[in-house]
């Protein structure tokens, strides 16, 4: 393989490379120092004249005598079945001692789209034991549905509650954990493995560390690596692949800072106009394919600057996720766990995986009334705070007691507490009946009668 | 795929790969030439030509590509394949079918790989209702294929000059086999190709004066959109774009529905394609998918794919307009459209305008909409497309450029609120931001179709809500019981129109659709509450025992009902028994 020593230029992670024989766009590239140690990159434009190259690593001790080796294909990575348990690092090297990933198959990874004929209907329910979740923006298995957070709030802990206690009812499948790390601390990652290990979770994950000491760069390709693997993993092994990704938000500032580097014109708040297409990319990549036995559920995690959701990076992801789920600060500071504030929250797909079929026949006009009650009691809390709850009216009064029942009953439930559908649906029924039944207008009278607490145990007369 | 054209081929190389934008050299080339890039000849679009520089945008994939590969002018543009086979299609941007992908390339999308718009092999039933001597001119119908439940009309071509009948055929054809041959040797087959970026021409451009049904409450009977009208639909994510465009496309009364999904995600095509070929059209009882064709480039598809995709879904609703069809199009998203614009505009390096997008945006969109209309077409039917485009605004603010761009040019807005979906009022269109240009030319057909009363219930449903939301700032600060009793009745008459009109259970097998009649049926009987209520509270009755009365707490459930009727008279009984006694009580 050809070495070339013609750099011209080094501008933040990217080298401009000079007189170089027709290269290929995407190309993998292998930058050799001084010393032999070799460094990856990916060619970002080319030209007869000049060749940019991005490389995912630092560049320090990259300098005009550094040569560089272009491969001929683009980035690939190795997958097998023994890469469950193993630990690797955001460049998908193995860091946990053991030996080099024995490939069965190398798959490029930027991974192509699934053609949306061949998709399969996710319509699983997956049961996660959180009545957040489960009752008001139920999880099927193909979604992808991220975490809204903010600094500072448990969304660890929630999603590795939601890792540890998803399962699909009645079904005995093989599953995997892919967890990609992205810009997160050392003390994170190992509040993460620690809890894998606990649990034995680990024997059945793939870990992927870019922490934040690492290159910057390397975060972009992070989560295509992982991506890459879940494929392997539900596509030709048949598994069921749960992918956890934390934080995206450390994701965007790489990909911004590459922008700013390739002196692009910027979009909102400085980041690339391409972000959206940037983030599909990745988030698409979860699913069901017709005909194949496995499955791919994301559950991306990001920090929203700010706690801002209007902020291009909640922004957009919300626009091509299937929902996502809001971290509150505020619910955090009354102490409750898991602080889910399910106005906000959204489950799309949660009509496909609910139902007679999938739950229970009231599980959908349980929701709304849930939530339509919660949404007018939680509004009454700002006239109280002006007029004080004496100048409420009765009714007013009953749905500002229910939005306390709400948020102490249903939503508050212990890290270990894995609660049914069955029980996360009675407990709703149960605080709806404090209100008057004549007040329950998104309800029909047949479900009523059939699960109201208040008609489901009187005795039918004879 | 393409045109024919007079130019002749071209070869040349390529200089240079950055992502979807390719520059080429050595090539003889005009703007929007068709091009095949590379040794795998992906197939390219030219956008911009710059000395000796042809810029070409690609509709795959570029990985791989080096710099010196050949690039082939085909020297024809961008078109669509028109003809017997559109119906029940879901095609990518470029009017590949997804179906023929699978079977070419696998469940992922592959490149190098195209796929011809219409099946060149099947044949269809063609039945002629011109005869030899006739004389025949652009757009003129010469024969039928029933396609589906629906009548493909075949037509001479739009820009084909008129001319006499020699032959005529009768009997099973390809698409690609003459059917009809003029005695001046000109041959015709049943497909058509036209360049997408252009319009179709029709005779002459009318004013709409039908509404386009939908069977949702809030749009029909508050703000509705005509057919051949424009509406755009912007709203911050999660507050029911999606689910209001698939409703559209379910339960609008247009003939042709043309679906467009523009950027989106994948999850949801699947949605509607394992849906539509289960639900029925209201009127004809026949599948929906047999009157749709599907346009699928989700957001992870290549992004000029994304860009083409628009005019592609809007040439083959005009090709079945020219048809004498009514033809809704659903564009989602094309916020997603700008943006493939904008990324391919700062690829090309151009001078950006507002947040990045390309100074032409608003030329583009206003160009787009206007494809719209109701129409004289060229063989003197009535036909119409009616576009409803959604719009994704960043953080859900409708300043941004695309909103506004979009907001200069349609005559409906249904502003989607992100408040109301959080409390789950759906469908989440604001009543207050919300607006329709057409109610002046659409008032007659209420008064003739639906009843004389309803445009005058409509005037009286947005005063109450108007007046509600004024009272709401007061309630804000003094709480209801302080309001005088009289508006203490009109905070609760809003509430129930609130409720049991403008709400609409997409999910509910009877409430997802609501045909004129029952929505004047049930704001009727609202109004009916509100005239006893005010009545009674002149008489003295107190507002607590008004809103104490147990007759109206049925009236939600009306909207469950299929046969809604003798519930509807029962309760205007009770109604009126009750507050009878109320009134002569106080």
């Amino acid at each position: 393989m050809k070495e070339y020593r013609t750099i011209n230029k080094i501008a933040g992670p990217l080298l401009f490379v000079e007189k170089t024989e027709p290269i290929g766009y995407g190309e993998l590239v292998n930058i050799v120092l001084f010393d032999g140690s070799i460094k990856r990159g990916q060619v970002l434009d080319t030209s007869d004249e000049l060749v940019v190259v991005q490389v995912f690593e630092t560049t320090a001790g990259i300098g005009k005598d550094s040569g560089v080796r272009f491969t001929g294909e683009t980035i690939k990575m190795p997958v097998g079945r023994d890469m469950l348990g193993r630990i690797l690092s955001g460049g998908g090297k193995p860091i946990d001692g053991g030996p080099e990933i024995v490939p069965e198959k190398r798959l490029d990874i930027t991974g192509a789209a699934i053609n949306p004929w061949a998709r399969g209907s996710p319509n699983e329910f997956i049961q996660t034991g959180i009545s957040t979740i489960d009752g008001t923006n139920t999880l099927v298995r193909g979604q992808k549905l991220p975490i809204f957070s903010g600094a500072g709030l448990p969304h660890n802990t929630i999603a590795l509650q939601i890792a540890r206690q998803a399962k699909v009812l009645g079904a005995k499948e093989e599953f995997a954990v892919v967890f990609a790390a992205m810009g997160i601390t050392k003390e994170e990652a190992n509040y993460f493995m620690q809890d894998f290990e606990r649990t034995g979770a680990l024997e059945r994950a793939v870990v992927f560390l870019n922490l934040a000491d690492d290159p910057a760069v390397e975060r972009i390709i992070t989560p295509r690596l992982a991506l890459t693997t879940a494929e392997y993993l539900a596509f030709d092994l048949g598994m069921h692949v749960l992918v956890i990704l934390t934080d995206m938000t450390n994701y965007c500032e790489a990909l911004r800072q590459i922008g700013a580097a390739r002196e692009e014109v910027p979009g909102r708040r400085g980041y690339p106009g391409y972000m959206y297409t940037d983030l599909a990319g990745i988030y698409e990549r979860a699913g069901i394919v017709k005909g194949k036995k496995g499955s791919i559920t994301q559950f991306p995690i990001l920090t929203m600057p700010g706690d801002d959701i209007t902020h291009p990076i909640p922004d957009l992801t919300g626009y091509i996720t299937e929902g996502q789920i809001v971290v509150s600060r505020e619910l955090h500071r009354k102490g409750i766990y898991p602080p889910i504030n399910v106005l906000p929250s959204l489950s799309r797909l949660m009509n496909l995986g609910i139902g007679a079929k999938h739950t229970r026949e009231d599980h959908k006009k349980v929701s709304d009334q849930l939530y339509a009650a919660y949404a007018e009691g939680n509004d009454l809390r700002g006239l109280v705070a002006i007029v004080g709850k004496d100048a409420l009216s009765e009714r007013d009064r009953m749905f500002l007691e229910f939005a306390d029942l709400f948020e102490n009953r249903f939503v508050r439930q212990g890290y270990d507490e894995d609660r049914t559908i069955t029980g996360t649906l009675d407990l709703g029924w149960e605080l709806l009946a404090t209100l008057p039944v004549e007040q329950l207008v998104r309800i029909d009278r047949e479900l009523i009668n059939k699960y109201h607490p208040k008609f489901r145990n009187v005795p039918k007369a004879t | 795929m393409e045109v024919k054209d007079k130019k002749t081929k071209e070869k040349g190389i390529l200089k240079r790969i950055a992502g979807p934008v390719v520059t080429a050299v050595n090539l003889d080339a005009h703007m929007y030439d068709v091009v095949k890039v590379g040794n795998e000849e992906l197939m390219g679009e030219v956008i911009k030509i710059s000395g000796e520089d042809i810029i070409i945008q690609v509709y795959e994939d570029t990985s791989g590509i080096k710099p010196g590969e050949p690039v082939i002018n085909t020297g024809l543009s961008l078109a669509a394949e028109l003809g017997p086979g559109l119906l029940t299609s879901i095609y990518d941007g470029i009017q590949r079918p997804l179906s023929v992908l699978v079977d070419k390339m696998g469940d992922f999308i592959q490149r190098g790989v195209s796929a011809p718009g219409l099946s060149h092999e099947k044949k269809w039933t063609f039945k002629p209702v011109k005869k030899a001597g006739d004389k025949v001119e652009a757009g003129t119908i010469i024969g039928e294929v029933q396609e589906t439940n629906i009548v493909h009309r075949i037509m001479i071509p739009p820009n084909a000059k008129p001319g006499t009948i020699k032959t005529i055929k009768n009997g099973d054809f390809t698409v690609d086999e003459t059917v009809c041959v003029l005695e001046d040797g000109r041959e015709f087959p049943m497909i058509q190709r036209w360049p997408v970026r252009v319009p179709r021409p029709v005779k002459e451009k009318k004013n709409p004066t039908i509404p386009l049904i939908t069977g949702q409450r809030i749009l029909d009977g508050l703000f509705p959109i005509a057919k051949g009208g424009t509406a755009a639909i912007p709203g911050p994510f999660g507050s029911g774009k999606t689910v209001t465009q698939q409703q559209l496309a379910k339960w609008s009364d247009a003939e042709i529905v043309v679906y467009i999904g523009c950027g989106e995600r994948g999850n949801e095509m699947t949605e509607v394609l394992t849906e539509f070929p289960h639900l029925e059209d209201p009127k004809s009882g026949k599948p929906l998918m047999e009157r749709t064709v599907l346009i699928a480039n989700t957001s992870n598809m290549p992004v000029a794919a994304r860009e083409a995709s628009v005019y592609t879904g809007i040439t083959i609703a005009e090709y079945f307009r020219d048809m004498g069809y009514d033809v809704s199009l659903m564009a989602d998203s094309t916020s997603r459209w700008a943006e493939a614009m904008r990324e391919i505009s700062s690829r090309l390096e151009e001078m950006p305008g507002e947040e990045g997008y390309p100074a032409y945006l608003a030329a583009r969109l206003s160009e787009f909409y206007e494809r719209a209309g109701l129409v004289t077409t060229l063989n003197g039917q009535s036909g119409s497309v009616s576009v409803i485009g959604a719009v994704s605004p960043p953080g859900g603010d409708f300043s941004e450029p695309v909103t506004q761009g979009t907001l200069r040019i349609v005559k409906v807005f249904w502003a989607l609120d992100a408040k109301l979906s959080q409390r789950r009022h759906f469908p989440a269109i604001n009543w207050l931001n919300s607006y329709s240009l057409y109610l002046d030319s659409l008032h007659d057909w209420y008064d003739k179709e639906v009843s004389p009363e309803w445009n005058k219930i409509r005037s009286w449903a947005m005063e109450v809500l108007q007046k509600e939301a004024e009272l709401q700032e007061i309630v804000q600060l003094v709480g209801s019981d302080a309001l005088p009793e009289a508006e203490q009745v009109t905070i609760e008459v809003a509430r129930m129109i609130r409720e049991i009109f403008l709400q609409q259970n997409a999910y509910d097998a009877v409430d997802t659709f609501c045909d004129m009649k029952k929505q004047y049926d049930m704001m009727k009987t609202i109004r009916l509450y509100s005239e006893l209520a005010y009545a009674a509270q002149a008489a003295g009755v107190s507002p607590a025992q008004i809103n104490a009365t147990k007759s109206k707490n049925d009236l939600p459930q009306i909207k469950f009902i299929k046969d809604y009727k003798p519930a509807l008279e029962k309760i205007e009984k009770e109604m009126d028994a009750e507050f009878t006694a109320l009134r002569s009580a106080a």
